[in-house]
């Protein structure tokens, strides 16, 4: 099992004409991933890497049954994508875009409240499940079909965990980047809720980060619910306050928020943190071995 | 984005905002003239930098006639106000914001921000004014109150009785804390703020409300609509490097360490920080490059780095996933060429083609250490920069 895509997960690219839709619409495809379509507004007929291109989202749906989507539209138009999208009856909307307006997004995820849809982003590298689908532009070959899941604020640095975790031969279920941004549409908490009912994860890398109390809110629900040994990395503890470090979301505001303070409060909730970000492979490594 | 106080005041002002009535100056001169023109027997002269803390560290001023403003105008225009924002180096004072006195009767907090875990805008609003808003939060939970606004709905007039009922306040305070509150609700959300704060608020001696200090930061991301506040953008204010990065689309951002580091992607640049630290170095800066890190990214990059003096050792940490280890290798060897890098450098290149990206190093004949573990070249670049 895993959770949210699997092989059977039929996908759409919007804004699959431009460069990045393009190229990575070339590199789902051969990771195996069941791009059905993309759509692009006034170029439907076209095709892109032999997928039929639509004008709209709700045509897209129709005429190949998709039910997620990837966004690779600029960021002034991508909530109007994503409600598109949602609209269409779509279950699943990974947005990859960065430079959303916050408040945008606050309106997005107002008027979705209560149906039937999750949003994975934005301003992430999207959602994978080892060897079976890739909705994102993570590099593929460093997945490996396994026992741990992985959420993360981050992209390059999920990639590091992971492939240490690739090497290690303990591998992955499903690795998901919610974004770098301070309103995403999916939390750590969200997804930790589902990789609480996934038999084939037995352990949860978290990779949080300055900014915000998601971890916090994550670790309540992990002291309270989580049934998995959880090990996490918080990104940030050398970042000065009231500095954006490439992430939107990635800053220090007051006293809160900082890397000290999450690491204290998840290890007071017992999970496992790790300083040196090198070390996250061992660490589930040497769990993974007790249990 | 940072506005200066002088600039937020001017917003309040279109959103019936009740500020004091006074001017930005930026010599003596012109606040004498401010001064005369407004009348009255006390005046406050402020400096106008994008860090709080200014009154304790002196860019504050009450003074009573036009020639004292003079004065504490000549003494404010030009200082280099250091305060706890500041840092160290503190920050040169060029304008400075005349106005009129107030008589302050009390003084409360009013701010609105997103509240990111409740996913909304929220207001909060405290009785306790004046002080560090967190302070008030751990010293006296219950003079404060934090309400999440309904997007649809925005400010309704039962918010303000709220408070002022539930605080304690003064019962006819209620219809001018709902003029204030919706105003700032509005400007909010109409001008893309990511924070609208009044610190303090003040009730004066003939019970008005009163914004005596203001603060404003708009949401970067929503400049590009925005155009009006764009143009109040003060370069004077920013980071040279920082606003020479972001001209090549390049994060950076100056620390005070010696061991300069340069990344592709904000969380694996924030970790290559912390693992240097870990291994008891200090790094210089948080630089990404961008997911790509080509050839140009990786120049200016290294450039950004050197130019900042107290630089030691570089570290280059790339994760090669959609862009490949031997490539980024091949840019560094040529950028090194190019720009001649004569501090310790080591190169760390993980994933996509690394065996490659080691064979093109090691024969390039390059002066430079190459290693595939990020523990390894945190650890190698700390031992190198202290030599």
């Amino acid at each position: 099992m895993s959770i949210l895509i699997n092989r059977n997960t039929r996908v759409i690219v919007q804004g699959i004409t431009g460069d990045n839709g393009k190229f990575h619409t070339s590199q789902m495809l051969s990771y195996g991933t069941k791009v059905v379509g993309g759509v692009t507004p006034g170029k439907g007929g076209q095709s892109v890497e032999g997928v039929p291109v639509f004008n709209t989202v709700s045509e897209a749906v129709k005429k190949t049954d998709a039910d997620a989507s990837i966004i690779f539209v600029p960021a002034r138009f991508a909530p109007d994508a994503i409600l598109e999208s949602a609209d269409a009856g779509l279950r699943l909307i990974v947005v990859i875009t960065e430079g959303i307006v916050p408040s945008d997004m606050l309106k997005v995820k107002y008027s979705l409240r209560g149906k039937n849809v999750r949003i994975i982003g934005p301003n992430c590298p999207g959602i994978i499940t080892a060897d079976e689908c890739k909705i994102g532009i993570m590099p593929g070959y460093i997945h490996k079909k396994g026992k741990v899941g992985v959420i993360s604020r981050s992209g390059t640095l999920t990639y590091e965990a992971v492939y240490q975790l690739t090497k290690l031969g303990i591998g992955e279920t499903t690795c998901i980047g919610i974004g770098g941004d301070p309103v995403v549409g999916s939390t750590f908490l969200d997804l930790l809720e589902l990789f609480n009912g996934d038999d084939e994860t037995e352990c949860v890398v978290m990779i949080g980060e300055i900014g915000g109390s998601a971890e916090e809110e994550a670790a309540d629900y992990i002291a309270k619910h989580f049934r998995k040994p959880v090990v996490s990395f918080i990104a940030g503890a050398t970042a000065p306050p009231e500095k954006r470090m490439g992430h939107a979301g990635a800053i220090i505001s007051g006293r809160k928020s900082t890397a000290q303070s999450k690491m204290e409060y998840l290890r007071s909730k017992g999970i496992k943190v790790v300083e040196n970000p090198s070390q996250i492979g061992d660490t589930v490594w040497e769990i993974l071995k007790k249990k | 984005m940072k506005l200066h106080e002088y600039q937020a005041k001017q917003l309040f002002r279109e959103y019936q905002i009740p500020v004091p009535d006074g001017q930005m100056a930026k010599s003596p001169e012109e606040a004498k003239d401010i001064a005369l023109r407004l009348g009255g027997d006390k005046f406050v002269v402020k400096a106008q930098i994008h860090a709080g803390g200014r009154g304790k560290a002196g860019g504050v001023k009450v003074v009573s006639d036009a020639g004292e403003v003079f004065k504490a105008a000549q003494s404010i225009i030009g200082m280099r106000l250091v305060s706890k924002q500041t840092g160290p180096e503190g920050r040169l004072v060029k304008k400075i914001l005349v106005e009129r006195g107030a008589d302050i009767k009390s003084e409360m907090y009013c701010a609105f921000l997103i509240d990111r875990s409740k996913e909304r805008v929220s207001l909060i609003f405290s009785t306790a004014g004046g002080m560090d808003i967190e302070e008030v939060a751990e010293k006296f939970p219950d003079r404060i109150k934090k309400i999440p606004v309904d997007p649809v709905n925005g400010i309704q007039p039962y918010i303000a009785r709220e408070l002022v009922f539930s605080l304690g306040l003064n019962p006819n305070l209620s219809s001018s804390l709902y003029n204030l509150l919706s105003g700032m609700y509005r400007l909010f959300t109409e001008k893309d703020l990511s924070l609208v704060e009044i610190n303090p608020l003040v009730l004066t001696a003939s019970d008005e409300l009163l914004a005596v200090d203001a603060k404003i930061n708009v949401e970067e991301n929503a400049l590009f609509r925005q155009k009006a506040l764009s143009e109040m953008r003060d370069p004077d204010e920013e980071d040279q490097r920082e606003r020479m990065a972001h001209q090549y689309n390049l994060n950076y951002i100056s620390l005070s360490g010696n061991i300069g580091c340069l990344v592709n992607g904000a969380g694996l640049a924030m970790a290559t920080m912390d693992i240097i630290k870990y291994y008891g170095g200090e790094p210089a800066n948080f630089l990404d490059v961008g997911g790509g890190a080509n050839k140009q990214a990786i120049t200016e990059g290294f450039k950004l780095i050197l130019s900042d003096t107290r630089v030691r050792g570089i570290l280059v940490n790339i994760f090669g996933g959609i862009v490949k280890c031997d490539v980024v290798a091949q840019s560094v060897i040529d950028a090194v060429r190019e720009m001649g890098i004569s501090v310790p450098l080591v190169v760390r290149l993980e994933g996509t083609n690394a065996e490659q990206a080691r064979e093109i190093i090691k024969s390039s004949g390059i002066k430079l250490h190459y290693c595939q573990s990020m523990a390894e070249a945190a650890e190698q670049i700390v031992r190198l920069a202290i030599q």
